[in-house]
């Protein structure tokens, strides 16, 4: 039994979440391989092969497979995938994007965003935005899964010495090109691994105030969050958005400020550690789940939050 | 050019959920049930290629029971122009879907295929990609931004570190997101229109696809709950729980 992880990176760094789903693959009980498909992604391979537990590093590299398009990285899966009992990803925006296509080219079932591992077929996921627990079991001769990265523990970074091993590119299947990258360059750390998460809300009322929100973040080293509302408003941008259909996040100490608490925003930050709601409405729901609430006027509560951190 | 958009029925995104104690699943009997999210606004997405000439007529699909027809119904009232029920009550999981929509695609051969990202029951964010793997197609998932011209489809997506701008060759699979469009509110006129709009029904045996579910639920069962904790009176006091009691910040 041996599992085959898709690696996540920008062709320089591994990311975080790959680290969760090759301890996921461990706990399956058979040696893991990771595959690293990319442009020029040497560096991520070599990266790779230092993780404990990867038991081998397999490279696919080629210009085509640079920019992480689902079309060209789902066949480089596709192609190795009847070796492996187990193939995994992160429950990224890029693995959920790539992974449906290798499981669909192989007529196999996929299990998404899974949780716990009870045994190599049995895998638990959340349904009806995290009120539902299903277990389920997978008969499929291949099992292919996405991973909650918040989920697992992160395997080290260092401690593995596995070889890198060159596989056969698949050509381009040439149904899509890159166009372009947005993405702002942060100064604090990343929403889906951070240990401290601050979120704004509609009651931010703009983008302006959300700086008010990035100087406690600032001074506690957080992340920055927001919920669908203040997405919808212009007040964040989308990789902000914490919920069901955006970032699901498990940090040690979860603010949520001016959020009302809607089904779908606890879908992503229920399972925080501390949970603190700021809000002036005494009813809000999100107060239903909060460890501290204060009721508060937000623009009162924030000067005097950043008071009171020095 | 064709649009096929498919839509499915879920429990309304308002209603949360009871999960039954025998650990049997679900209940949703009585529950009020809508056209999921990410569907709407993928047919709101199909009517206003059809409003600015981009598209010529626009087919509508959704599997399921029989009263999957009431969700047809109301993407009709939208403005699609004709309506496919793939009725069965077997448990249709995303790799059957995605099976029984190629069969659709095969059929009525659309430039485009528009579905909603993921269904806010099953939460998979599977099937488009499944679709558009099985057909060979090209795809472009978390659309926040779509523009058609010259055999393309330019798609701005929401991905983790921001917005990704991809095109894609049509005929195509779009999955939508949230901001790629407002849904409109359907009217009285447009729902006594819909009503005369073709719906045609089938049966998965008749378009030959095994809709077998591939995964079997075990169990369902309540995550933990948590409790209120406390509130606090004042900031000084938040930040000081904070230090001393749940030390999550120095």
């Amino acid at each position: 039994m041996t599992a085959l992880v898709l690696a996540e990176h920008d062709n320089q760094r591994l990311r975080p979440s790959t680290l969760s789903v090759v301890a996921a693959a461990g706990r399956l009980g058979g040696d893991v391989h990771v595959l690293v498909a990319g442009g020029n992604c040497a560096e991520v391979a070599r990266q790779a092969s230092q993780v404990a537990g990867v038991a081998k590093v397999l490279v696919a590299d080629a210009p085509h497979l640079a920019d992480g398009l689902a079309e060209c990285v789902s066949e480089q899966v596709a192609a190795l995938a009847g070796n492996y009992s187990h193939v995994l990803a992160a429950a990224t925006s890029f693995g959920k994007d790539v992974l449906p296509r290798a499981a669909a080219r192989h007529d196999c079932a996929l299990v998404s965003d899974i949780i716990t591992i009870e045994s190599p077929d049995t895998f638990a996921r959340t349904i009806y935005a995290g009120n539902a627990i299903a277990t389920v079991r997978c008969s499929e001769p291949i099992k292919f899964a996405t991973v909650r990265p918040t989920a697992f523990d992160a395997a080290a970074t260092q401690g593995g010495s596995a070889p890198i091993e060159a596989v056969a590119v698949v050509p381009d299947p040439g149904l899509s090109r890159f166009v372009s990258r947005e993405s702002a360059k942060l100064d604090r750390p990343e929403l889906q691994g951070a240990k401290i998460v601050i979120s704004g809300g509609r009651g931010l009322g703009s983008a302006e105030n959300f700086k008010l929100l990035a100087q406690v973040a600032d001074r506690l080293n957080a992340a920055l969050g927001a919920s669908r509302a203040a997405v919808d408003a212009g007040y964040a941008p989308n990789d902000w958005q914490v919920g069901q259909t955006g970032k699901i996040v498990a940090p040690q100490l979860y603010m949520a400020v001016g959020i009302s608490g809607a089904i779908q925003h606890l879908a992503g930050m229920k399972d925080s550690k501390v949970i603190v709601a700021i809000n002036k409405d005494p009813e809000a729901p999100i107060f239903q789940i909060a460890d501290y609430g204060l009721v508060a006027d937000l623009f009162e509560a924030l000067p005097q939050l950043l008071k009171e951190l020095g | 050019m064709k649009i096929l958009v498919a839509v499915k029925r879920v429990v309304d995104f308002n209603v949360k959920v009871r999960v039954k104690s025998d650990g049997s699943g679900v209940d949703i009997a009585n529950v009020k049930m809508s056209m999921n999210p990410f569907d709407e606004i993928a047919v709101e997405e199909a009517v206003r290629l059809r409003e600015a000439g981009v598209a010529t007529e626009i087919i509508v699909v959704s599997c399921g029971v029989a009263q999957c027809q009431e969700t047809l119904r109301t993407a009709l009232a939208m403005g699609a122009d004709r309506a496919i029920l793939v009725q069965t009550d077997d448990e249709l999981q995303p790799l059957a879907v995605a099976k029984l929509l190629k069969a659709i695609v095969d059929r009525e051969k659309p430039q485009l295929i528009i579905l909603g990202k993921q269904a806010i029951d099953d939460d998979s964010n599977q099937t488009g990609q499944m679709l558009a793997a099985l057909s060979g197609l090209g795809q472009a998932t978390f659309a926040s931004k779509l523009a058609i011209a010259d055999g393309q489809a330019q798609v701005t997506r929401e991905v983790d570190g921001g917005l990704l701008t991809i095109s894609v060759k049509l005929p195509a699979v779009v999955t939508t997101d949230l901001r790629l469009n407002e849904p409109r509110y359907v009217t009285l006129p447009n729902i006594m229109k819909a009503k005369k709009k073709p719906l045609e029904t089938v049966t998965p045996k008749d378009l030959g696809v095994d809709v077998r579910a591939r995964l079997q639920t075990l169990r369902t069962v309540e995550p933990s709950q948590r409790k209120a904790g406390i509130r606090v009176p004042d900031v000084a006091t938040l930040v000081q729980k904070l230090r001393n009691e749940a030390k999550v910040i120095s």
